[in-house]
C-alpha cells in the first residue's frame, strides 16, 4: 500500500483524472472544505466565547457569592412579620466559625449604591457625588482590585486606625484631578472630611454594580464618619474551591437565621446573589454550546465527506469504461480500488487543509473584531488535537466512504466495463 | 502457448440462454499468427475476449503458456494480461483525458516501469507506427486511424507474448491497413503470437493461420501461405 501511495506514478494517474473534470472535483471539495471550515469556525468562535465568559468572571472569585439583610415573612420567636433584619460586624466571624466551606468573608458597607445618595466629593473647585464603601482589605481575596502602579488598595493599618484614606476610581481621577496629575498623595473631600488618595483602582467590567468612579475607604473610618457603628449591608463571601456553593449559601443563611432569630423556614429574610452558581450555570452553558459546536461541525463534515463518495460514485460510474481498459492492460482490482480510495483521501485533505486555513483566518478576524474587553470574546482558537482529530476522522472516513465507489469499480467485469459507453 | 479444450459460453438475455461458443477445441503455438473469421454473431469476438481473459468461459478448458486460467482469480488474471497479452479493440478504447503518449504509456505503468524508461518505450512504438508527431495530442484530435494505430502502440508497447486484435484495421483505409499488417507481421516475426479478429479476407490472407467460425462452432481450420504485407503496400 505504501508503495502505491509515495509512487510518483500513482499520483499522475489520480491528478489525471482528477483534471479530467475540474468543476465536479471543485464542487466535491467544496463540501468537505465547507465542513471543516464550519467545525473550525465554530469550535474556535465557542471556544471564544468560553474563554469570554472566564474573563468577565476573572475579578472576582468564581465560587463567590453575596448575602444582605432584608426583612421577615414569618413570625418567630415572639417577633411578629416584616422584621427589618440588620447584618452586624460580629456576624463575620460567626459565619467563619458556622460554615467551614467559607474561605473568605468581607463585610461591606456602602452609600449611593442600591438607590441611596452618593457622597458629595470635592477637589480644588471639582466636584461630584460618588458611591463610597466601606471595606476590609480582605475583600480582595473575594473580588480582586487592580490598582495601578504607585497605588495600593486599604490595608489593616488602615483599618486598625481608622484612616482617612480612600482608593478612588478612573473616572473619579478624570473629573477631579488634571490629566499629569498623579493623585496618590493627594487629598479629597467627602462629605467635607479630608481623604488622602492612596491608590486608583483599574476597572474592569465583569457584571456586578461597581463602576469606574467608586471610591473605596477603610470600613472602620466609613463607621466613624456616617455613624453607621457595627451596621454591615452585605458580606462579600468566597467557599474553597472544592465547597458546592450552592450547599453553601444555604448553610450561611441558615446560620444567620439561628443568629438573628428567624423562623427557619424563612427564606425572605436575607437575601443573596450566587456568583459561583451563575458562573457554573454559564461556563455548563458555554460547554454546551462548545460540545453543540464541535457534533455541528463533525456532522458537516461528515455531511461533507458522504458528498464526496457521492460524487465518487458518479464519477466510477462515468469512468466505468475508462477502469475497463484500465483492467484490460493489467490494473489489479487492489490497484484500482487503491486509485480510487486515494483518490478520496487525496481530494478529503485537500479540502479539508484549506477549510481549516480558512477557517483559522475567520477566527483570526474574529478575535481582531471583538478585541474589546467590555464583549465576551476572547482568543478564539481551537486545540491542535481537535484539529489533527478533525483531520484523521475525514482520512479514515474518505477511506471508508472512499471504499464503497471503489469495490463497485472493482465488481464489474472487465468485459462489460468495456462495453459500457 | 494456447490450448482450448470443449469451450462453452453462453449469454442470458432476458429470460432466453444464447449459446455463444459451443465446445471449440484449437491449439495456438508460440509465434503463429491466427486469422478468427467468421460472420457476425459467429462467436469470434465471445472467444478473442475469453482468451483474453476479460470474460471467462462456463465451461471448458484454457491454457496460456501452461498456466491453467480456470483458476485465476482476477488479480491474477490482470497480472496476466498485463505480463503475456496485448489487446487491440474495435473501438480503439483510449482514455480520452491522456495523450497518446500517455495512453501507451499506461500498459507500463501497471508493470511498475519507471516513468522515463515507459516515455522512451511508449515513443519508440509510437514512432513504429508512425505516430510519432503526434505524441502530445489527445485522441479527439487524431483520426479514427490514427487511433487505430495509438491503440496497436499500447498494445505492442509491453511486450507482450500474445496480441489479440478485434478488428484491428476496420476502420482504417487499405494502405493503412498493410502498413499496420506489416507491423503486425514484424512483431509476430519477432516471435509474438497473434490472434486477429477480421472480417476482411485479405488481411487474413496475411495471417500463417485463418480458423472460421460459425454458429458458435469451429467450420474450419487451415494454414495458409503468409503474404507480406510490404508486398502489397507496394
Amino acid at each position: 500500500m505504501f508503495r502505491t501511495l509515495f509512487d510518483r506514478d500513482t499520483w499522475q494517474e489520480i491528478f489525471g483524472s482528477i483534471q479530467k473534470n475540474k468543476i465536479r472535483t471543485l464542487i466535491t471539495v467544496i463540501g468537505v472544505l465547507w465542513g471543516i471550515f464550519i467545525y473550525v469556525t465554530l469550535s474556535g468562535a465557542s471556544k471564544g466565547i468560553n474563554n469570554g465568559f472566564e474573563r468577565q468572571f476573572e475579578e472576582v472569585a468564581i465560587n463567590s457569592l453575596f448575602v444582605w439583610a432584608q426583612s421577615t415573612s414569618i413570625p418567630y420567636d415572639g417577633f411578629r412579620t416584616g422584621r427589618s433584619m440588620q447584618l452586624k460586624l460580629d456576624n463575620q466571624g460567626y459565619l467563619m466559625q458556622r460554615v467551614p466551606q467559607l474561605q473568605y468573608v468581607a463585610p461591606r458597607i456602602a452609600r449611593g449604591v442600591f438607590g441611596g445618595n452618593g457622597s458629595s466629593v470635592k477637589r480644588a473647585g471639582k466636584s461630584g457625588v460618588y458611591a463610597i464603601y466601606g471595606d476590609f482589605p480582605i475583600l480582595v481575596k473575594i473580588a480582586s482590585k487592580d490598582i495601578f502602579d504607585g497605588g495600593r488598595f486599604i490595608n489593616q493599618a488602615d483599618i486598625d486606625n481608622q484612616r482617612k484614606v480612600c482608593v478612588i476610581g478612573e473616572r473619579t481621577q478624570t473629573e477631579l484631578f488634571e490629566k499629569d496629575e498623579d493623585p496618590v498623595g493627594n487629598y479629597i473631600q467627602i462629605d467635607d472630611m479630608y481623604f488622602q488618595v492612596i491608590g486608583v483602582h483599574k476597572f474592569s467590567g465583569g457584571g456586578g454594580f461597581e463602576n469606574d468612579s467608586d471610591i473605596f475607604i477603610p470600613f472602620t473610618t466609613f463607621k466613624k464618619l456616617y455613624n453607621t457603628g457595627d451596621n454591615v449591608d452585605w458580606f462579600a463571601l468566597a467557599a474553597y474551591d472544592s465547597a458546592d456553593v450552592v450547599a453553601v449559601e444555604k448553610d450561611i443563611k441558615a446560620a444567620l437565621r439561628v443568629k438573628h432569630r428567624v423562623h427557619p423556614d424563612d427564606e425572605r429574610a436575607f437575601g443573596s446573589f450566587n456568583l459561583g452558581e451563575i458562573f457554573n450555570k454559564v461556563k455548563g452553558f458555554s460547554n454546551g454550546m462548545y460540545i453543540l459546536s464541535l457534533v455541528v461541525g463533525i456532522a458537516t463534515i461528515l455531511a461533507g465527506v458522504i458528498g464526496i463518495g457521492n460524487i465518487l460514485l458518479i464519477s466510477v460510474r462515468e469512468r466505468t469504461k475508462e477502469l475497463g481498459i484500465r483492467r484490460a492492460l493489467g490494473a489489479t482490482p487492489r490497484e484500482v480500488r487503491m486509485q480510487i480510495i486515494i483518490e478520496s483521501v487525496f481530494l478529503t485533505l485537500i479540502a479539508g487543509i484549506v477549510g481549516i486555513i480558512l477557517g483559522a483566518f475567520v477566527l483570526a478576524f474574529l478575535g481582531y473584531m471583538f478585541n474589546d474587553p467590555q464583549f465576551p470574546f476572547v482568543n478564539p482558537t481551537v486545540p491542535i488535537k481537535f484539529i489533527l482529530g478533525a483531520l484523521g476522522l475525514m482520512v479514515g472516513l474518505g477511506t471508508l466512504i472512499g471504499l464503497i465507489p471503489a469495490q463497485r469499480a472493482v465488481s464489474i467485469k472487465p468485459i462489460d466495463a468495456l462495453r459500457e459507453e | 502457448m494456447i490450448e482450448i479444450n470443449e469451450l462453452h459460453k453462453s449469454y442470458e438475455i432476458g429470460h432466453n440462454s444464447l449459446h455463444v461458443l459451443k465446445g471449440i477445441n484449437f491449439n495456438v503455438a508460440a509465434g503463429e499468427m491466427v486469422a478468427l473469421m467468421g460472420s457476425s454473431g459467429s462467436g469470434k469476438s465471445t472467444l478473442l475476449n475469453i482468451l483474453g481473459m476479460l470474460d471467462n468461459a462456463d465451461s471448458g478448458s484454457y491454457i496460456l503458456d501452461n498456466n491453467p486460467i480456470k483458476n485465476l482469480d482476477e488479480t491474477k488474471a490482470a497480472i496476466y494480461r498485463n505480463k503475456f497479452l496485448g489487446f487491440v479493440f474495435q473501438s480503439f478504447n483510449l482514455i480520452s483525458y491522456k495523450t497518446a503518449l500517455e495512453n501507451v504509456m499506461l500498459p507500463l505503468y501497471y508493470q511498475k516501469v519507471a516513468l522515463k524508461e515507459r516515455q522512451e518505450r511508449a515513443k519508440k512504438f509510437l514512432e513504429q507506427v508512425g505516430l510519432g508527431p503526434w505524441a502530445t495530442h489527445h485522441p479527439n484530435e487524431l483520426s479514427g486511424g490514427q487511433k487505430q494505430r495509438v491503440a496497436i502502440a499500447r498494445a505492442l508497447v509491453s511486450e507482450p507474448k500474445v496480441l489479440l486484435a478485434d478488428e484491428p484495421t476496420g476502420a482504417l483505409d487499405s494502405k493503412t491497413s498493410y502498413e499496420l499488417m506489416e507491423v503486425l507481421q514484424n512483431i509476430n516475426d519477432k516471435g509474438i503470437t497473434l490472434l486477429i479478429v477480421t472480417h476482411e479476407e485479405d488481411i487474413a490472407k496475411m495471417c500463417k493461420r485463418i480458423v472460421h467460425l460459425k454458429d458458435g462452432v469451429i467450420v474450419e481450420d487451415k494454414k495458409v501461405k503468409q503474404v507480406r504485407a510490404s508486398s502489397d503496400v507496394e
